[in-house]
C-alpha cells in the first residue's frame, strides 16, 4: 500500500504526490528496501523525544480532568509528525503550529508549563516566541500559513539562512487563507514547508466531506508547490520529507507541501465525544499503526535499543510528567494590570483610566 | 517638525511622497499589494515608486487581500514594516479575520514581545462615482478593534505627516484614505512630527464644535463658512484612539456639537463620539449631540449617492435645530 521512498535530494521536487504515500518504515518496524533511512542516533533522539512527548500529552489530558487545564487537544498517535517534523528544523528555522501540536513545541524545547499557558487560561501565549522560533499556536485554523509564508519571504529579502515550517490539519487545508498561502509561496518561490497532518477528522466531519482531491497533497500543484504524500506514523519518513524540503526552501528552491497520513487516537478534546462520529474498530487499526512502537522495533532490530536505554528514556519521560504535574499544581501568578499594558505599544490615556478601574489608580 | 515641500500638492502626491520618504528613511519599510508596482496604484498613490526602489521593496501581489495581510503580518514578525494596500475599502474585507485576530492581537497576546508595525492602506468613502463596493465607509469595523490604531487625514499636509508617522509606529495602524480627496490640493508644506493620536481644530468658533474626519472635513468646513452661528470645527485624524481631551475642551466651550460622517448611524462612529461628548460634558450641553451621517441602508448607486452623503445644507438643517431658541415649544401635556 505504501510506496518507497527515493534518495532524500530526489524526494521533494515533483508537483504531482506520490500515488500511495511513502514510507520508510513499515508499521512492523523493518526498513522498506531501497529506502535512505536517517543514521540512528537521529532516530533514537527522535524516539526519545516522542516517547516524552506521549508521556507530556497523557500528563496534559489528566492535568484537564483535574481542573488544571480548561481544555487539551490531544496528538495522541499523531508523534511521527511532531516529533519528526521538529526534529529536522534547524535553530535558525521557525515552527508555526496550532493547538494541537504542544507535543511539538515540547520537542522543540519550549518549556512545557509555558506551553500549557493558553490551555490553562492564565495568558493567551506563556512562551516568547523569539526564543525558540515557535510563533504562537494558531487557534483559528489556517491563518499561520500565511504567517509563515510571510516571515519566510522577509528572511528570504534579508539574506537570512531561515526557512518556516507551518503546521496544518486535514479540515484547515480547506480554508481559503491556506490556499492564499500556497499561492504567495508560489510566486515567491518562498521558504517555507507546509505540513498537512492529515488526522481524518476536523473534529467530527471526515476527510470525506474535506476534499474531493485524489489527495491533500495535490492541493499544491495547482499553485505550482512541489507536493508529497508521506506515512505521517513513519517518523523516519517525515523527518526525511520535511528535512529534505527544508533543505529544498534553504537552497532557494521553493516551497514544499507533505501530507502526513496520521490518526487522532484521542477525541479532537476532553470535551468531544468520538464515539459519535466513529467506531472502535477503526481505532484499534490504527494504534496497530503506532509510530513509536514501530520506531521502537526499528531500533531494537538494530540493537540500537533494548531494554537498557528503554527504561532510561521511560524514567525521563516520567520525570518530565512529574515536574510538569508539580508545576502545573501550583496556581499561576495572576496580575490584571497585564490585560492593559500590551493593548498598544504604549497605553493610551483611556487605557490606563480603564486599568485603574481594575487594578486601582 | 521639517518642511519638506513647500508647492501645493495633491492628497495621492502627498502619499506617494510619505511612502518615497520612509522608504528612503528606512530600509525595513516595503510597499505590497495588487497593482501597487508596475502601474502605481489605481490611484497612483504608488506611482514610480517600484522602479525608484526596486521590486524588492515595492511589488505587486497576487489579488488575495488576506494573503497580503497575513504575509504582512509574517513580514512584521521577522523584522520588516510592510505598508499594504487595499484597493478598495470593500475589498478589504476578506482581510477581516488577520486584521482583527492577529495583526490586532499578536501584540498583546505575545505580552508585548512581538511588534508588528503594519500599515493598511484603505481608500475610503464615497463621492467618486463608484460602482458598488467602492465607497464603503468601513471604519467602525477597525475602530472597534481593540489593538488597533485607526488614522483618516482630511488634507494633504496631514496625509504626508500620518503616513510617516504611521510607518514609523510600533502598533498596527489601518490607515484610512478618503478617495475623493485625492485630488484635492493643499498649499501647506509636507511637514513630519504631527502627533498620531491627536485631533486638530480646523477652523475655530464660539457656538457650536462640528467633529468631522477624512472625507467630510471639507464639507464642514463649508458649512461653518455658511453658518450663521460661530462654528469650531475639529478634524479627528485619529478614530482609534479617540482625542478626548481636544473633543470635549472644545464641547465645553462651544455647548453644542454635531459629528458628520458619510457611514451610516447605526452604530456608526458618531454614536461613539456622541456617548462619549455627553458623558464628559453632559452639564455643559445645551442640546442632545446631533448626527448627521449617511442613511442606514446599503451605500447607494453613483447616479444616487448625492442623496446619501451628508452635505452643507444637512449640517445646517443640524445645527439650527440645536436648541438655541429657549422658548421652544414642548408638546401639548
Amino acid at each position: 500500500m505504501s510506496t518507497v521512498a527515493t534518495p532524500r535530494q530526489k524526494l521533494s521536487r515533483d508537483l504531482l504526490p506520490s500515488a500511495e504515500p511513502l514510507q520508510l518504515i513499515t508499521p512492523s518496524g523493518e526498513a522498506v528496501p531501497g529506502g535512505h533511512l536517517p543514521d540512528d542516533r537521529v532516530l533514537l533522539d527522535i524516539y526519545r523525544r516522542m516517547v516524552i512527548g506521549r508521556r507530556f500529552d497523557a500528563q496534559a489530558t489528566a492535568l484537564t480532568r483535574q481542573g488544571r487545564l480548561a481544555v487539551y487537544p490531544s496528538s495522541h498517535g499523531q508523534e511521527a509528525c511532531e516529533v519528526g517534523a521538529v526534529a529536522a528544523l534547524r535553530t535558525q528555522d521557525w515552527l508555526f503550529p496550532t493547538y494541537r501540536d504542544c507535543v511539538a513545541l515540547v520537542a522543540r524545547g519550549v518549556d512545557p508549563v509555558e506551553t500549557l499557558s493558553l490551555l490553562r487560561g492564565d495568558w493567551h501565549l506563556g512562551y516568547n516566541p523569539y526564543s525558540h522560533r515557535v510563533a504562537p499556536q494558531c487557534t483559528p485554523l489556517a491563518t499561520n500559513t500565511l504567517h509563515a509564508v510571510g516571515l519566510a519571504r522577509a528572511a528570504a529579502i534579508k539574506g537570512e539562512d531561515a526557512a518556516a515550517l507551518v503546521f496544518v490539519g486535514d479540515g484547515a487545508s480547506s480554508e481559503g487563507d491556506t490556499h492564499e498561502a500556497l499561492n504567495f509561496a508560489g510566486v515567491w518561490h518562498a521558504p517555507v514547508v507546509f505540513l498537512v497532518q492529515n488526522n481524518g477528522y476536523a473534529i467530527s466531519v471526515p476527510l470525506s466531506k474535506q476534499s474531493a482531491a485524489p489527495s491533500l497533497a495535490h492541493k499544491g500543484v495547482g499553485y505550482g508547490v512541489a507536493s508529497m504524500l508521506i506515512d505521517g506514523n513513519d517518523p523516519a519518513m517525515v523527518y526525511t520529507a520535511v528535512q529534505s524540503a527544508l533543505e529544498a526552501a534553504q537552497a532557494g528552491e521553493g516551497p514544499t507541501l507533505i501530507e502526513a497520513r496520521t490518526y487522532r487516537i484521542e477525541a479532537h478534546t476532553n470535551a468531544d465525544d468520538a464515539s459519535r462520529y466513529r467506531g472502535e474498530d477503526e481505532v484499534l487499526s490504527w494504534l496497530a499503526r503506532d509510530p513509536i512502537d514501530r520506531l521502537d522495533r526499528y531500533l531494537t532490530a538494530r540493537s540500537v535499543l533494548d531494554s537498557e536505554t528503554r527504561t532510561r528514556i521511560a524514567d525521563e519521560a516520567e520525570a518530565f510528567a512529574s515536574s510538569l504535574r508539580d508545576r502545573m499544581n501550583a496556581d499561576p501568578m495572576l496580575d490584571p494590570a497585564v490585560l492593559f499594558e500590551h493593548v498598544y505599544a504604549t497605553p493610551t490615556p483611556a487605557l490606563r483610566r480603564q486599568a485603574a478601574k481594575v487594578v486601582g489608580p | 517638525m521639517t518642511a519638506v515641500a513647500a508647492e501645493p500638492v495633491t492628497m495621492a502626491r502627498a502619499l506617494n511622497r510619505a511612502l518615497a520618504d520612509a522608504l528612503t528613511a528606512d530600509e525595513r519599510v516595503l510597499v505590497f499589494g495588487e497593482d501597487v508596482g508596475t502601474l502605481g496604484g489605481v490611484f497612483r498613490v504608488t506611482d514610480g515608486l517600484a522602479v525608484r526602489f526596486g521590486e524588492a521593496r515595492v511589488f505587486d501581489t497576487p489579488l488575495a487581500e488576506a494573503g497580503i495581510v497575513g504575509t504582512a503580518i509574517g513580514m512584521a514578525m521577522n523584522g520588516l514594516r510592510p505598508v499594504v494596500e487595499m484597493q478598495f475599502d470593500a475589498f478589504a474585507y476578506p482581510a477581516f479575520e488577520q486584521i482583527t485576530s492577529h495583526l490586532a492581537k499578536l501584540h498583546n497576546r505575545t505580552r508585548g514581545r512581538m511588534e508588528l508595525p503594519v500599515v493598511v492602506r484603505i481608500p475610503y468613502g464615497g463621492g467618486i462615482g463608484g460602482v458598488e463596493h467602492h465607497s464603503d465607509s468601513s471604519e467602525a469595523y477597525f475602530a472597534h478593534t481593540a489593538g488597533l490604531r485607526v488614522i483618516t487625514p482630511g488634507t494633504p499636509s496631514d496625509a504626508y505627516s500620518l503616513l510617516r508617522a504611521a510607518i514609523e509606529c510600533p502598533d498596527p495602524v489601518i490607515f484610512f484614505e478618503p478617495k475623493r480627496l485625492y485630488w484635492a490640493k493643499d498649499p501647506s508644506p509636507l511637514t513630519t512630527g504631527t502627533p498620531l493620536d491627536a485631533a486638530v481644530v480646523r477652523r475655530p468658533g464660539t457656538d457650536v464644535t462640528l467633529i468631522a474626519y477624512g472625507p467630510t472635513v471639507p464639507t464642514a468646513l463649508e458649512s461653518a463658512e455658511a453658518a450663521d452661528v460661530s462654528v469650531e470645527v475639529i478634524d479627528l485624524r485619529s478614530l482609534a484612539p479617540f482625542d478626548d481631551a481636544t473633543v470635549c475642551a472644545s464641547v465645553r466651550r462651544t455647548g453644542r456639537a454635531v459629528v458628520v460622517h458619510e457611514a451610516p448611524a447605526f452604530l456608526g462612529y458618531g454614536a461613539e463620539v456622541a456617548a462619549r461628548v455627553t458623558e464628559q460634558c453632559f452639564h455643559y450641553l445645551h442640546a442632545p449631540v446631533a448626527r448627521v451621517t449617511g442613511f442606514d441602508i446599503p451605500y447607494p448607486p453613483p447616479m444616487l449617492e448625492k442623496h446619501y452623503l451628508p452635505n452643507v445644507d444637512r449640517i445646517l438643517a443640524a445645527i439650527e435645530r440645536l436648541q438655541w431658541d429657549d422658548t421652544v415649544e414642548l408638546p401639548d401635556a
